[in-house]
């Protein structure tokens, strides 16, 4: 049987020379730091999670349909299929939880991924194309999930869409045809309902993929950072795999791939936990407004987007002025665009940089989840429950907008005076990874 | 410092988590408590029945069909058609109810809403609640009126079971403080009373709108009934794959110092 196999392989290599060695570049000979720690699972559950979206997505497209159009009084096909895929569908209910399960946990690990970067400087010198890459799957991955939020057509998709693309009118001179061009009509309807299943299943996940290839391309040409920050690459040299390897450098083959395969496993048990017990997560994963079919009409109590959107949604409603608003969402993201030039420091791990950058990435990460609490409209509830009843809402929600924003914006700005400046007094970064004999 | 990240990361999920549960308490009358369990399939079939008897006549369950309810609730196609279906559909159709949604937009001023998916829309307790929560108001056109959901267009089906609930009226919280500022404050239901007991208990009547209560869940969601018996074998295979691939981690690991 192993000689079929080898035969099988030396087809393939006769005909295709290009394949062995790229899979010796990109896993048995892509030699990777040692000491990734607990941050450095989020790559490849990342991936996992685009492959789950992919797989179930397919079976999904097979059985929804996204028609506006009314099949049972006040329901529409959409609607109605979401329901069928729930009900009448064979193992539906499980492929639709694993997908919506699946966007939150994307971006859960998303943002951890992107967290590790700012900790460890994975963003800095060579590794600014990775970054901007990532930024560019980030980017993608919310126009792939606010689209994919408007499929079910439940009243929340629908005003989702509505609020979501008027922000576009914000454009200056074109704005209100802009919206009608995005929507396909005046208010959301059937147009925008095709275009968006369109785009979602066809359109982005191509760009996300194409995306995510470069980004490992990218990574995979000058070599992975790790939690010191130390540059294997061009330390010393030489182990057991070899004269020329890093010598704190290991084949991500087999070493990370059974690594990841416990990330994966202990992962899987907790999204498992929440396909199977709590699909909802009381309303974080999906919201009970959607459960009411969209309606022109009603308004849902109150419209706010998915957890995901929450904090770039907070600095939309914190700042008063529409148009401003919008600018200051748009900036929020594209800053982290920035985040390699922003920092001018040389030093890349949060572990020998200087006890300010400690304090500010920490409110940085505190600002951002005390924005998402804003966004999703949980801090009246925080409020009174402290202050009583007679708690001025509207004045301590608008307080911590404005000291988070200014927190957010304040952190990028604070890192380039910091490292421009000179400001920052680094510890001595060691020659060599920390855990090695 | 990893550890202190992760740490603050952990107390950041825990606020979320607290927040999480803040924001289920926004109604404005403190919700009952249910008590539904859908695992229960007598009361699923008690609760079918009553659905069948007092709400299917206005309320449709359009993503229901007759023949899951039967495959779910451990009933025959028989009794089902017989004991459940008012509406004339066939065993594979969905419960429809036989209202015209014209004539009951003129009759109620509202058309009685598909309960298909308002347990997940509003949750069990606040259907429950509802349930539990109507009394006789003269000024509206029905003549009742509901706290939980003010001024409902529904009138109360199920009050031969319940009794007759009055409103007791009271002033607001916060009102003397409001009346001191010179505001005036309009008494507003504060209690109800049972005035005319019905056919069943109070005990009783808890009961059966909780039974209601857990079939529209499981009308909500058919499927939980087979996620939450499968949940603790994925689980348990999750668990024991994730111990194997820490084995063979620290396995092939073992040489790297």
């Amino acid at each position: 049987m192993a000689k079929v196999f080898t035969r099988l392989g030396g087809w393939f290599t006769d005909r295709a020379p290009g394949l062995m060695p790229m899979y010796r570049k990109h896993l048995t000979e892509y030699y990777a730091p040692k000491n990734f720690n607990f941050m450095y699972f989020f790559g490849s559950l990342a991936i996992l999670v685009l492959v789950n979206q992919i797989v179930t997505g397919i079976f999904l497209a097979m059985f929804y349909n996204p028609s506006a159009h009314e099949v049972i009084p006040g329901i529409s096909q959409a609607f109605a299929s979401v329901q069928y895929i729930m009900r009448d569908v064979q193992w539906g209910w499980l492929i639709r939880y694993m997908h919506t399960t699946g966007a939150s946990m994307f971006f859960i690990v998303i943002y951890f991924h992107m967290f590790r970067g700012l900790m460890y400087g994975s963003y800095k010198k060579p590794r600014e194309l990775v970054w901007l890459l990532g930024m560019l799957i980030f980017l993608a991955l919310m126009a792939e999930a606010f689209m994919g939020y408007v499929l079910p057509w439940g009243n929340m998709s629908y005003w989702g869409a509505k609020v979501i693309v008027s922000l576009f009118s914000a454009v200056p001179w074109i704005g209100d045809t802009l919206v009608t061009w995005i929507m396909g009509n005046f208010i959301p309807g059937d147009a925008t309902l095709n275009r968006f299943f369109s785009l979602h299943v066809i359109a982005l996940p191509l760009v996300l993929l194409l995306l995510v290839v470069l980004h490992l391309a990218a990574l995979h040409e000058v070599g992975s950072n790790n939690p010191d920050g130390v540059d294997v690459k061009h330390g010393p040299k030489g182990n057991r795999f070899g004269p020329d390897v890093p010598k704190d450098g290991i084949p991500f083959h087999p070493y990370y791939t059974v690594k990841d395969l416990m990330g994966v496993g202990v992962f899987l048990l907790v999204c498992a936990f929440i396909v199977l017990l709590v699909p909802h997560m009381g309303g974080w994963f999906i919201e009970h407004d959607n459960f009411t079919p969209a309606n022109s009409l009603v308004t849902p109590s109150a419209i706010k987007p998915v957890w995901y959107f929450t904090p770039f949604y907070a600095i939309l409603r914190t700042i008063p002025d529409k148009g401003l608003g919008v600018l200051a969402m748009a900036l929020s993201i594209l800053v982290l665009f920035f985040t390699p030039w922003l920092d001018r420091g040389k030093v890349k791990s949060i572990r020998y940089r200087g006890l300010l950058y400690k304090v500010v990435l920490t409110l940085f990460a505190i600002a951002f989840v005390v924005l998402g609490l804003i966004g999703a409209e949980v801090v009246p509830h925080i409020v009174t429950s402290i202050g009583g009843p007679d708690a001025d809402i509207v004045f301590w929600q608008h307080f911590i907008g404005w000291i988070c924003i200014a927190i957010y914006f304040g952190f990028f700005a604070f890192l380039w005076v910091y490292t421009y400046f000179g400001f920052e007094t680094t510890k001595l970064v060691p020659e060599r990874v920390t855990t090695h004999d | 410092m990893t550890k202190r990240i992760l740490v603050c990361l952990a107390l950041s999920v825990g606020l979320l988590f607290g927040a999480m549960s803040a924001q289920a308490a926004e109604e404005s009358v403190p919700l009952m408590e249910s008590g539904a369990n859908i695992r229960d399939q007598a009361s699923l079939q008690r609760g079918a029945k009553l659905f069948m008897n007092y709400c299917a006549g206005c309320h449709s369950l359009h993503f229901m069909r007759y023949s899951r309810i039967a495959k779910d609730l451990g009933l025959t196609k028989q009794q089902v058609m017989e004991n459940l279906n008012f509406t004339g559909g066939r065993f594979h159709d969905p419960v429809v109810s036989a209202m015209p949604i014209d004539g009951a937009q003129q009759w109620f001023g509202k058309a009685p809403p598909d309960l298909s998916l308002i347990v997940g829309v509003r949750g069990s307790d606040w259907v429950y609640t509802y349930l539990n929560s109507f009394y006789i108001d003269p000024s509206r056109p029905v003549g009742w009126n509901n706290t939980l959901l003010k001024n409902a267009a529904m009138p109360n089906v199920l009050w031969e079971l319940q009794g007759i609930q009055v409103p007791v009226m009271g002033l607001p919280e916060g009102a003397k403080e409001a009346e001191a500022k010179g505001k005036k404050v309009k008494p507003v239901v504060v209690d109800l009373k049972l005035a005319q007991p019905g056919r069943l208990t109070p005990a009783q009547y808890h009961q059966a709108t909780s039974d209601i209560t857990a079939f529209l869940e499981y009308v909500s969601e058919p499927a939980a009934l087979q996620r939450r018996s499968i949940a603790p074998w994925v689980l348990l295979y999750l668990a024991a794959f994730s111990f194997l691939a820490w084995l063979l981690k620290r396995e092939y690991w073992k040489d790297v110092h």
